[in-house]
C-alpha cells in the first residue's frame, strides 16, 4: 500500500489539474444552507475539507434524491409514442473528495441493494463505476458518532480508494485500489512518504480519534432473536409516541435506499423518475383499495428499525444497516436516538448467552 | 446486463369485458419485438409490471400460460389511477410490460401431487394461468387428482366464465364453481361461500395433496382454517401475496413482509414461511 505526502500549498492545485480527467464532488456550503452538503464543483470550486460534517450524506453523489430514468413521448404522431428512452446521462470519471470513512462504508451497503446477482440498477451501478472515492479521516468526532461499533469507524478504510489523513500542514495519502493509484497520478501527487513512518503517525491519530467517540451500540444478541419476537416487543408503541413521521431521519441517511418511481407529463412529453422514498410516510405502503400494512406510524417506526437492525443483519449476516453516522439523532426533530431502540431490542426477553440454571 | 425497469413495448391486442359490470377487463398483449416474447419466458405464478407511460406501473398477475404462444394476458380491476387509464385504452395501442417477476408457483415440487385450487373474487388471474398449465396435453400427466374451488358473489362476476363451464364438462379435472348467490334459476352449480365449499369438496388431506389459495382477505381468513381441520400442514397450503410495489425487482424496498420481498422472494409463499414473518400484507 502506498503512502504520499501531500503539501497544503499543492492541494488546490492537484485537484485542478485532476479536473482534465475528473469531476469533481465534495462538500461546499450552497445558498440557503447552515452546512455543507455534497455537490459537484464549480470550476474554481474547492471542497471544503475543516467543515463539520453534512447534514446530508454522501449518498446523493451515486443515487441522487431525483433521478431521470426514461423520457418519454405520449404524442400518436410520433413514432416513439409510448416508449420509454433511457437518456445519456454523464457517468465520465468523477472524484468524491473529502467524503467521510462511514459515509463510504455506507456505499457498500447501497451496493448489496443495487448490485445483485439477479438484477443491477444501472442508474446506481454506472455512477458508483465512475466515482473515485478520496475519504478524509475524522479527527473529531462528534458527540453523535458511534461509528466504532457499527464495524466503520473515523479511519475506515471500507469503500474507499484513498484515506487522506490531515497533518496540519500536509496530507498523508493511504492509497487503496487502483482507482485511488489512478487518481493521485491525475492530481500530480506522487511524493512517496516513509511509509513506516506514515503509518506509524496514522495509527497515533485513528487511536485519537477513536478515544474520542463516547457513544456505541451493541447488536450482539440480536442476531439470535427471532424477527417476531422482536416485532411483538413491548416497547415500539413508547418507541414511536412522538415521531411525527416526518422522513428527516430516512432522508439523511446515508444507508437508507427506498425510492419510489413516478411519472410526470408536461404537454405531450415527460419522465419517469426514481425518487428518494420514506418508510415513514402512510403512502409506502398503501394499497389502492385503501388497506395499509403498515398503517399505524408505530408500524412505521418498528419497519425502520427493524429493516436497520434486524432484517438486514438477518438477510446478509454483515452487521446492521447504519454505519452510526449520528445524523438521525442529530436531526430528529422529537430527538428520537436509534442507539437506545438498538439497546432495547438487543436486550429484549431471555438474555441467549445466560447460562441455564 | 439489461435494463431492469425499461419494459418491453407491446401493443394491445385485444380488450375484453371480464365481468359483466365491467369492473374488470382482460388485456392480450403482443410483443412489438418477437425475441422479447422469448426474453419474457415465464412460469404460471409469476407477474409482470404493466407500464402506461405518464400514469406509471401496476403489478399485475399473469393470467396467460406459458403453454400459450404469440401473447400474453392480463386480468385488471379498476382501482385507481394506472388500472382506471388503461381501462380506456383500446386495441392497437403501445403500452409497456417488464418481467416476468418474482417466483412461481412451486412446480417441481407440485409434480406428482394432487393440487387443490381455491380462488375467491379477482384473484383467479394466476390461477387460471396454473390450471391451463396443468391441463396442457403435455402437462396433464405429470399431475395426480387436480380440484378447483372457485366462487364469486354472483355469476356475472366469475372470471373466464366460459372456459370454468368448459372445464366442468371434463373428467380430468374437479371442478366446484360457487356463487355467494343468484336469481337465476338455472344456475347449475354451487351456492355457497368459499370457505363452506372447501369444507365440502376439498379431499383429504393427505402428504400428496397441495392447496394453492388465492382470493380476497376474508376468503383467506375463513379458508385457512378448514384447511387446518382438513388436516392439510401449513407447508402444503400455498398462497399469493399483494403488496404495495414499485420496482417489482426487490430494490425499491416497500413491498416487504419481515425480511422477504413479496415483489422478488415472492409473490408465493407457503403458510409454514409466512408464519415466520410479521405477514404485514
Ligand atoms: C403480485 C401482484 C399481482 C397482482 N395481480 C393483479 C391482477 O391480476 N389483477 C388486478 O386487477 N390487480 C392485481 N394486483 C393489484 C394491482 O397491482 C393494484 O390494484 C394496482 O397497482 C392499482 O393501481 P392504480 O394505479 O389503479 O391504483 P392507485 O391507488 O392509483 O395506485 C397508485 C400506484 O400505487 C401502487 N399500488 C397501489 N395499490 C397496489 C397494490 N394492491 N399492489 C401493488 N401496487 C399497488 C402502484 O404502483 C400504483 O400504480 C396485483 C398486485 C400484486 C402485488
Ligand atoms: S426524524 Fe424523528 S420524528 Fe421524523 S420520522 Fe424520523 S424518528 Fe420520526
Ligand atoms: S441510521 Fe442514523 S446513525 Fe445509522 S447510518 Fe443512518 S443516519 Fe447514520
Ligand atoms: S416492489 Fe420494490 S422492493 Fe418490492
Amino acid at each position: 500500500m502506498e503512502m504520499i505526502k501531500i503539501d497544503k500549498k499543492d492541494w488546490n492545485k492537484g485537484l485542478d489539474r485532476s479536473r482534465k480527467t475528473y469531476r469533481l464532488v465534495g462538500p461546499v456550503k450552497r445558498a440557503g444552507e447552515d452546512l455543507a452538503g455534497f455537490y459537484e464543483l464549480a470550476d474554481k470550486e474547492h471542497p471544503d475539507m475543516g467543515a463539520a460534517d453534512t447534514v446530508l450524506s454522501a449518498k446523493s453523489v451515486v443515487y441522487p434524491q431525483t433521478e431521470v430514468m426514461f423520457r418519454y413521448t405520449t404524442d400518436k404522431n410520433s413514432p416513439d409514442c409510448n416508449r420509454l428512452k433511457r437518456p445519456a446521462a454523464d457517468y465520465s470519471p468523477r472524484a468524491v473528495i473529502g467524503i467521510r470513512p462511514y459515509d463510504a462504508a455506507a456505499i457498500l451497503m447501497l451496493k448489496k441493494n443495487f448490485d445483485t446477482p439477479d438484477y443491477r440498477d444501472p442508474y446506481w451501478c454506472d455512477a458508483y463505476e465512475a466515482c473515485t472515492f478520496v475519504g478524509l479521516a475524522v479527527d473529531a468526532p462528534s458527540s453523535t458518532d458511534f461509528s466504532t461499533s457499527t464495524g466503520s469507524g473515523p479511519f475506515s478504510e471500507k469503500g474507499l480508494d484513498v484515506l487522506l489523513v490531515d497533518m496540519a500542514g500536509h496530507y498523508l495519502a493511504k492509497v487503496l485500489t487502483d482507482k485511488g493509484a489512478a487518481y493521485m497520478k491525475a492530481a500530480g501527487w506522487q511524493r512517496a512518504a516513509d511509509a513506516k513512518a506514515a503509518a506509524q503517525q496514522i495509527e497515533k491519530k485513528k487511536k485519537a480519534a477513536e478515544a474520542l467517540i463516547v457513544s456505541s451500540v451493541s447488536f450482539d444478541k440480536i442476531a439470535r432473536k427471532s424477527i417476531l419476537d422482536l416485532y411483538k416487543a413491548d416497547f415500539w408503541d413508547d418507541v414511536a409516541f412522538s415521531c411525527i413521521n416526518c422522513g428527516t431521519c430516512t432522508y439523511v441517511c446515508p444507508t437508507c435506499w427506498c425510492f419510489d418511481i413516478q411519472d410526470e407529463s408536461k404537454g405531450k412529453t415527460g419522465v419517469r423518475y426514481k425518487n428518494w422514498d420514506s418508510c415513514m410516510y402512510p403512502l409506502f405502503s398503501l394499497h389502492g383499495s385503501g388497506h395499509n400494512p403498515r398503517g399505524t406510524k408505530t408500524m412505521r417506526a418498528r419497519q425502520r428499525f427493524m429493516h436497520k437492525l434486524k432484517y438486514f443483519l438477518d438477510k446478509y449476516d454483515d452487521g446492521i444497516m447504519c454505519v452510526g453516522c449520528g445524523r438521525c439523532v442529530r436531526s430528529c426533530p422529537v430527538n428520537i436516538d436509534i442507539r437506545r431502540v438498538c439497546e432495547l431490542m438487543n436486550r429484549y426477553g431471555p438474555d441467549p448467552d445466560a447460562c441455564a440454571v | 446486463m439489461q435494463n431492469p425497469y425499461e419494459p418491453y413495448p407491446v401493443r394491445i391486442d385485444e380488450v375484453t369485458d371480464a365481468t359483466e359490470d365491467k369492473s374488470l377487463k382482460t388485456f392480450r398483449f403482443v410483443f412489438e419485438n418477437p425475441e422479447d416474447e422469448e426474453k419474457f419466458s415465464y412460469r404460471a405464478g409469476q407477474f409482470a409490471e404493466l407500464s402506461v407511460t405518464g400514469l406509471g406501473e401496476i403489478p399485475i398477475g399473469i393470467a396467460s400460460s406459458p403453454t400459450e404462444k404469440g401473447f400474453v394476458m392480463f386480468t385488471v380491476f379498476r382501482v385507481g389511477k394506472v388500472t382506471s387509464y388503461l381501462h380506456n385504452m383500446t386495441a392497437g395501442d403501445l403500452m409497456g410490460i417488464r418481467g416476468p417477476l418474482g417466483n412461481c408457483y412451486p412446480w417441481d415440487l407440485l409434480e406428482g401431487k394432487n393440487i387443490v385450487i381455491i380462488g375467491g373474487g379477482f384473484a383467479f388471474t394466476t390461477l387460471r394461468s396454473s390450471i391451463v398449465y396443468m391441463l396442457d396435453p403435455a402437462n396433464r400427466p405429470k399431475f395426480k387428482d387436480i380440484h378447483v374451488i372457485y366462487g364469486a358473489r354472483n355469476p356475472g362476476l366469475l372470471l373466464y366464465r366460459d372456459e370454468l363451464y368448459d372445464w366442468e364438462q371434463r373428467d380430468d379435472i374437479h371442478m366446484h364453481i360457487t356463487v355467494d348467490g343468484t336469481d337465476d334459476p338455472d344456475w347449475k352449480y354451487n351456492t355457497g361461500f368459499v370457505p363452506t365449499i372447501t369444507e365440502q369438496k376439498a379431499p383429504a388431506a393427505d402428504k400428496d395433496t397441495y392447496a394453492i389459495v388465492c382470493g380476497p382477505p376474508i376468503m383467506i381468513k375463513f379458508t385457512l382454517p378448514v384447511l387446518e381441520t382438513l388436516g392439510y400442514p401449513h407447508d402444503q397450503i400455498i398462497m399469493s401475496l399483494e403488496n404495495r410495489m414499485k420496482c417489482g425487482i426487490g430494490m425499491c424496498g416497500r413491498c416487504n413482509i419481515g425480511k422477504e420481498l413479496v415483489c422478488k422472494d415472492g409473490p408465493v409463499f407457503t403458510l409454514a414461511q409466512l408464519n415466520h414473518t410479521p405477514r404485514e400484507y
